[in-house]
């Protein structure tokens, strides 16, 4: 045990005085131009473990196709596991920023991860691009000229799906979402459409995040008589809810709809033939038939064995968003201002559409938001576009960044 | 006002979620009450015993092949757990055991992860349970009404073999003193590997029975774990009665509570603890505190 601690104690001390040795080594070469670093705060451990590594394969992609080499510099990810964890997801962030002195930050899935992390990268100005969670603040009140987001804001997939669910399946719903900020959020834009269009909530409920028997929550159901629920569930939340949703004899005879993340790739297999049927909104599927997307989704396939899903988009967003923008600066990333201003100008063709931000509140404006029926297609089940609503864009209430 | 109905159709779902917290925690209690140790290494066997259910059924497509073999695999892997991790710690503080269990709980979801990634994974229910029936006019899935009725039987075998048979006798002798037990020319060491694979083989009992329910992940264990601890406190420590009545309690209060008070049902299952806890320190059934 002694010896342990004391073996223990020098491998650290020895590590210790690595780094001093090597520190004043990497500030220079940094200043000659040395690597971008790119920081990725994301779930690499737990239930959400499976959005990081989506998020994280298709930036790999991206960065693959160009050599790992932009304007001279080479790119170096340097990854952090928050572990959906806020205090976690934190910590990581003062280290990327702190001691890593990261040029470009990333991440995080968890909206409560954003919400802490977002005064470190105001205050500190580091350049952070959102990857996946969608807390609505970010894009209104919270909202930074430091901070992007490739993703979406939660109020995105759901404002559009109001009047068309109120159109097309039924004019009462019951709305269900996990209770958690997140939640809230989505369900919040469905409701602010749905209303005005005519429908009427019958009621709502919010069972646990992480929840894993739904029969409390789907016995209340039956026996609202309600003819539609509208639900928001992401990662294993969604496999449990939509399968006990048939265990309970639901499926035939209540329709269900909902914010994408319910019948996303990461969990539609897993969900079978409980999933037929159900309508959900959200801003990429993988059958979209544009060349990029096109493009895209076979070299995803041929290099990690699974198809494409949003969480993937958003990755090879953030990241083409990186590389456009570093060559037009020609890889001067001390010029932070700079490199800010054309981050927001930044235009591609994504695998989603034609990308680009809202000047107004540095979000992504979905090119579309797809209505999309989850149908038997080649390849096993899939969510097939059945209809869209375009450029959907955040309306940004309280955010003052200049338009 | 909630009708009769709604009570009735709740209380079932209550019922199917207190039987499954029974196959979970009896094991617990009597490692508990046993071997002195908090195995917090339980919910990896629940998890472990959900994805040797996926394997099996895979493997073999029969929900009951893999419903008898996959908790004799989790048993298998508890005895070896027992034996070459756990018993050499016996004489080291309880916090060693502890924290060595901590350490299973990482392991083994690194293995799970291993072979079968991260993914989600459902496991097919038997086929004959796929409907749903009614019950005094209330629409249940039938494979609740199965796992209702399968826990409660295995609820009356294991007291069965508690109460009625020489091995039981050992095993509530090793609860009651497990020193004066050996003192009597029991092996209390083979006695330890064997409730230890036990509980174990309970565990992933209740996880091949969950895994049409809630599908296999490999985090699924963490949170099953604190509400069996509690059952555990709730029943008493080493008490296959207090294990069955706290499990039932424990699974109608996080029922209603859901149904009734959404924003705290969690705080409702601390609160049924809480209480019984003030009133009798030991646990319903457990014995009184010395």
């Amino acid at each position: 045990m002694d010896g342990l601690t004391r073996r223990s104690f020098l491998t650290g001390a020895a590590a210790a005085g690595a780094g001093i040795a090597v520190g004043p080594w990497v500030l220079r070469s940094h200043a000659q131009g040395g690597p971008v670093k790119i920081g990725l705060v994301l779930p690499y451990t737990g239930v959400y473990a499976v959005l990081g590594e989506s998020i994280t394969q298709a930036m790999e992609l991206v960065f693959a196709r160009e050599n790992w080499t932009v304007a001279g510099r080479k790119i170096e990810m340097i990854k952090e596991d928050d572990e959906m964890k806020p205090p976690v997801g934190i910590r990581k962030t003062e280290k990327l920023i702190d001691s890593d002195k990261v040029d470009i930050l990333t991440g995080p899935v968890h909206s409560g991860i954003l919400l802490g992390m977002r005064d470190k990268v105001h205050n500190s100005k580091t350049i952070l691009i959102v990857s996946n969670a969608g807390a609505n603040e970010i894009s209104r009140d919270k909202c930074s000229h430091w901070i992007f987001r490739t993703s979406f804001s939660n109020w995105q997939p759901n404002f559009p799906m109001g009047p068309w669910v109120a159109k097309n399946m039924a004019k009462e719903a019951y709305i269900v979402a996990p209770n958690y900020a997140a939640g809230r959020d989505q369900l919040g834009a469905f409701k602010e459409s749905f209303v005005p269009a005519g429908g009427k909530i019958v009621a709502e409920d919010y069972p646990k995040l992480g929840e894993t028997d739904y029969a409390p929550h789907l016995t209340k159901i039956k026996q609202s008589g309600a003819k539609l629920v509208y639900a928001f569930f992401s990662g294993t939340d969604a496999v449990n809810f939509v399968k006990q949703y048939d265990q309970f004899g639901l499926k035939g005879t209540v329709k269900l709809a909902g914010a994408g993340f319910l019948t996303e790739p990461d969990v539609l297999p897993a969900q079978g033939n409980s999933a037929l049927g159900i309508i959900t909104g959200h801003f990429y599927t993988s059958l979209l038939d544009n060349p990029t997307n096109v493009k895209f989704r076979k070299e995803f396939q041929e290099k990690f064995k699974k198809d494409t899903d949003g969480f993937a988009c958003q990755g090879y967003d953030t990241a083409e968003v990186i590389v456009r923008a570093l060559k037009t600066v020609k890889g001067n990333t001390q010029d932070k201002d700079k490199l800010v201003e054309t981050i927001a100008k930044v235009e591609f063709d994504s695998p989603r559409g034609k990308f680009r931000f809202d000047p107004k509140t540095h979000n992504v404006i979905q090119p579309f938001v797809y209505i999309r029926e989850v149908k038997e297609v080649a390849g096993g089940l899939n969510n097939v576009p059945i209809d869209k609503v375009a450029d959907v864009r955040d309306p940004g209430t309280g955010c003052t960044l200049p338009a | 006002m909630p009708s009769l109905a709604d009570v009735f159709a709740q209380a079932l779902n209550g019922l199917s979620y207190g039987v499954l917290l029974f196959l979970l925690s009896v094991g617990l209690t009597l490692i508990f009450g046993m071997l002195d140790v908090v195995n917090l290494a339980h919910g990896s066997f629940y998890m472990l015993g959900a994805y040797a259910g996926l394997a099996l059924i895979g493997a073999t497509g029969n929900f009951w092949l893999a419903l008898v073999l996959a908790p004799i695999a989790v048993g298998l892997v508890g005895a070896v757990a027992e034996r070459a991790c756990l018993r050499p710690l016996y004489r080291r503080p309880p916090l060693d055991q502890v924290l060595l269990t901590f350490g299973f709980i990482y392991l083994f979801e690194d293995v799970v992860k291993w072979i079968w990634g991260g993914r989600i994974r459902s496991i097919p229910g038997p086929a004959i349970f796929a409907g749903s029936v009614n019950v005094l006019g209330v629409p249940f899935p039938s494979y609740r009404l199965f796992v209702i009725v399968f826990g409660l039987a295995m609820a009356v075998a294991l007291w069965l073999l508690i109460e009625r048979t020489r091995l039981g006798s050992i095993i509530r002798a090793g609860v009651f003193d497990a020193e004066m037990t050996a003192g009597l020319g029991i092996n209390i060491h083979r006695v330890f590997t064997g409730v230890f694979a036990f509980g174990a083989a309970l565990a992933g009992l209740s996880g091949v029975i969950a895994g049409p329910i809630q599908s296999a992940y490999p985090a699924m264990g963490g949170e099953i774990l604190i509400r069996t601890l509690i059952v555990v406190v709730v029943g008493g420590l080493g008490s296959l009665k207090g294990s069955l009545v706290g499990s039932l309690i424990i699974g109608q209060a996080e029922t209603f509570g859901k149904a009734w008070l959404p924003d705290a049902a969690m705080l409702m299952i601390y609160v049924v603890m809480a209480l019984i806890v003030l009133l009798r320190p030991q646990g319903l059934f457990g014995r009184p505190l010395k």
